[in-house]
């Protein structure tokens, strides 16, 4: 079996195996799993208006997976997209309430407030990572509950101690009247337009610039980059600051989208670690990522469908997205599984 | 409110609250002394304090006063269980152990409330009847000054956590087991050239932190929150690392780090009614554990380094 067919073979595997426990989980707590997987297809397919909810969710997985992958492929794994993620969504929603501009200038300002936040939330982490060689999963896990804190003190600064922050100016905003009349009035907004430029943007750094090669390089191997003659140290501070960047620009996508304003939050959103499963499912490439966002933001917004329609909890969808990950992490065993699997094969021919 | 008030005060809760970071802490001591990272710490609290909830609620009229600490060897039993999926996943399939113990974090959360849900129907549990109870040790609180600030209104759980962490640093420093347990962690094929079963000791060593770390949920769910929903342990995991870390993965370390960790808690809770105190913002207190941990791994509070193997599975026979 060629490595391309495996590496395809793999993450398919491990969603089927999550989904097959997922059911097993549904059976034995009583419930008919087949009814609680059709309450899944409907809560994502039944109509428009569920269908316009589910590219909203995609939307900033999306982000969050090209966050981790792309600092992934630098050989850095920021579990900080979460912390980033929380303080680009409140640089958006600041920008969208507290200014009035005209749209052109102030959805492309709010975005790069957004992404700015996001970034410098990453740089710190980076730049501990280049100059001190400080681990940098564990300051972005810190980094994580210090943005947390830090976002609910500020909400109530800027709402003037209020739970959330005022509602974004229209001119802000990437909702539209067009996509809700499409979608019967879902909360679907341009954001995944973005989101595919953000794919795309990615893809070429990554593939057609001097930077992307560099980033992979250090990847690959940070001593012979250093022997190549390429500053390591100011290339693993980019990639968390590019990566931050796009964490950001997913917290700008609640900002100005899904949610027009934010909310005090008592914990962590989710998307950002939620983020770590899209790009290990996408194996780290930018069209991998977009499948794997489509993947999980489909379940997570079909999950919601299941409570009313099946009366089985939404979490069963997070168990079934937990498995996957320990299958696709595992990936050593359904690999050598695959291989032998091919040998049999072959020798019966 | 005189200084020595405040003292009172403060102290009993800043034990109080540091118990359940203690015993994660030394749980999370045990699995990087042997070289596997433990992230999953938060969603093995997270199935501690659900477990023993679900027990509390269910058999507080059977057991009256010892229900919740049957309920600390239930939550016992479940973490030791939830911690092996951590560790068949990042010792023997080899996965990355940091993306497995998000997976976990993740997995724990969602079974919990799962659980949760199918039993009550809704997502949070009522509160529990019968609680961890405080009491005065006799003979030493009639001490002048120490006797009030430390061995008045105790619970048994935070003498408890200070005894586990003096254990865990016997066995870990006095014992063939923790001589063990640390080289498997520093040089695993040196270790396994001496006959010491690797993979064995990894098991072990995340079966520990599976066991202390739902103990420490389950001490934070009974003693200090009651009841059990799903933003019941947030962020508490996370901060008994930030407290390993800072306590430079040795148990008692890491148990002063917890203490401070603890203090820095009750302050941001009862600070309120303490004078100088109240002026601070609560921001400040609730991001100096997770601040401080950053310093410490960035040397400004000495260096800290962690055990050499960690994070790296072993492959027997590569080099």
């Amino acid at each position: 079996m060629s490595k391309r067919m495996v590496n395809i073979l793999v993450p398919l595997i491990s969603i089927l195996l999550g989904l097959i426990i997922g059911a097993i989980v549904m059976a034995i707590s009583g419930f008919n799993p087949i009814d609680g997987y059709m309450a899944l297809w409907n809560g994502i397919f039944m109509d428009t208006y569920t269908m316009g909810e589910t590219v909203r969710q995609i939307t900033p997985y999306i982000f969050s997976g090209l966050a981790v992958a792309f600092a992934f492929r630098t050989g850095l794994f920021n579990i900080g997209v979460e912390g980033q993620l929380i303080m680009g969504w409140l640089a958006a929603a600041w920008v969208g309430q507290a200014f009035e501009l005209p749209a052109v200038v102030h959805v492309p300002l709010a975005l790069i407030a957004a992404a700015s936040a996001g970034a410098l939330w990453a740089f710190i982490p980076g730049l501990l990572k280049a100059k001190l060689q400080v681990h940098e999963v564990i300051v972005t896990i810190m980094m994580n509950y210090t943005a947390l804190h830090v976002a609910n003190a500020l909400i109530g600064v800027i709402s003037g101690g209020e739970e959330r922050t005022e509602k974004i100016h229209e001119s802000a905003s990437l909702r539209s009247d067009l996509l809700e009349s499409m979608t019967d009035y879902s909360r679907l907004h341009w954001g995944f337009i973005v989101a595919l430029l953000a794919v795309i943007v990615m893809w070429f750094i990554l593939q057609r610039t001097t930077l992307g090669y560099e980033l992979k390089a250090v990847g690959f191997n940070k001593n012979a980059s250093e022997y190549a003659g390429m500053n390591v140290n100011k290339n693993i501070i980019l990639a968390m600051v590019i990566s931050g960047s796009f964490a950001g620009l997913g917290g700008a996508m609640e900002a100005l989208g899904t949610f027009e304003n934010m909310s005090k939050l008592h914990a962590a959103t989710g998307i950002g670690f939620d983020g770590i499963a899209v790009a290990l499912l996408g194996a780290n490439q930018p069209f991998g990522v977009l499948l794997g966002a489509i993947l999980f933001g489909a379940l997570k917004n079909g999950g919601l469908n299941m409570p009313s329609e099946a009366g089985v909890p939404t979490e069963i969808v997070s168990i079934v997205i937990a498995l996957i990950i320990f299958f696709v992490a595992s990936g050593y065993i359904i690999r050598v599984a695959l291989e032998r699997f091919g040998k049999k094969r072959k020798e019966e021919k | 409110m005189s200084f020595l008030e405040v003292l009172y005060f403060i102290i009993p809760s800043a034990i109080f609250y540091a118990a359940p970071l203690i015993f994660t802490a030394i749980g999370g001591v045990f699995t990087e002394r042997s070289g596997v990272v433990n992230i999953g710490l938060e969603g093995i609290m997270i199935v501690g304090a659900a477990s023993s909830i679900i027990f509390n609620l269910t058999f507080a009229d059977q057991l009256g006063n010892a229900t919740p600490w049957i309920g600390l060897l239930v939550a016992m039993v479940f973490g030791i269980l939830i911690s092996l999926i951590l560790a068949v996943a990042a010792v023997s399939l080899r996965a990355d152990q940091t993306v497995s113990g998000v997976a976990l974090n993740l997995l724990g959360l969602a079974v919990a409330v799962f659980v949760v849900k199918m039993i009550y129907d809704k997502g949070q549990t009522d509160s529990i009847t019968e609680r961890f109870s405080r009491f005065d040790i006799p003979g030493l609180s009639e001490i002048p000054i120490i006797g009030k600030m430390f061995f008045v209104d105790v619970y048994a759980t935070s003498i408890l956590a200070i005894a586990v962490a003096f254990i865990a640093w016997y066995i870990i420093y006095k014992t063939p087991f923790g001589l063990r347990l640390r080289s498997v962690g520093e040089h695993p094929m040196a270790a396994d050239t001496m006959g010491v079963n690797v993979t064995k000791m990894r098991y072990v060593a995340v079966m520990i932190s599976g066991a202390l770390g739902a103990i420490g949920g389950a001490i934070y769910a009974q003693a200090i929150s009651g009841s059990f929903g799903a933003s019941t342990i947030s962020g508490q995991g996370f901060m008994a690392i930030a407290a390993m870390i800072f306590g430079k993965w040795h148990p008692l370390g890491a148990l002063g780090a917890a203490l401070f960790f603890g203090f820095a808690q009750a302050l941001s809770v009862v600070g309120g009614s303490i004078p100088y105190v109240q002026d601070v913002p609560d921001i400040f207190l609730l991001i100096l554990p997770y601040v401080l941990t950053i310093l410490a791994l960035a040397g400004f509070i000495g260096k800290a380094n962690a055990p050499k193997a960690s994070g790296v599975p072993y492959i027997k026979g590569k080099r």
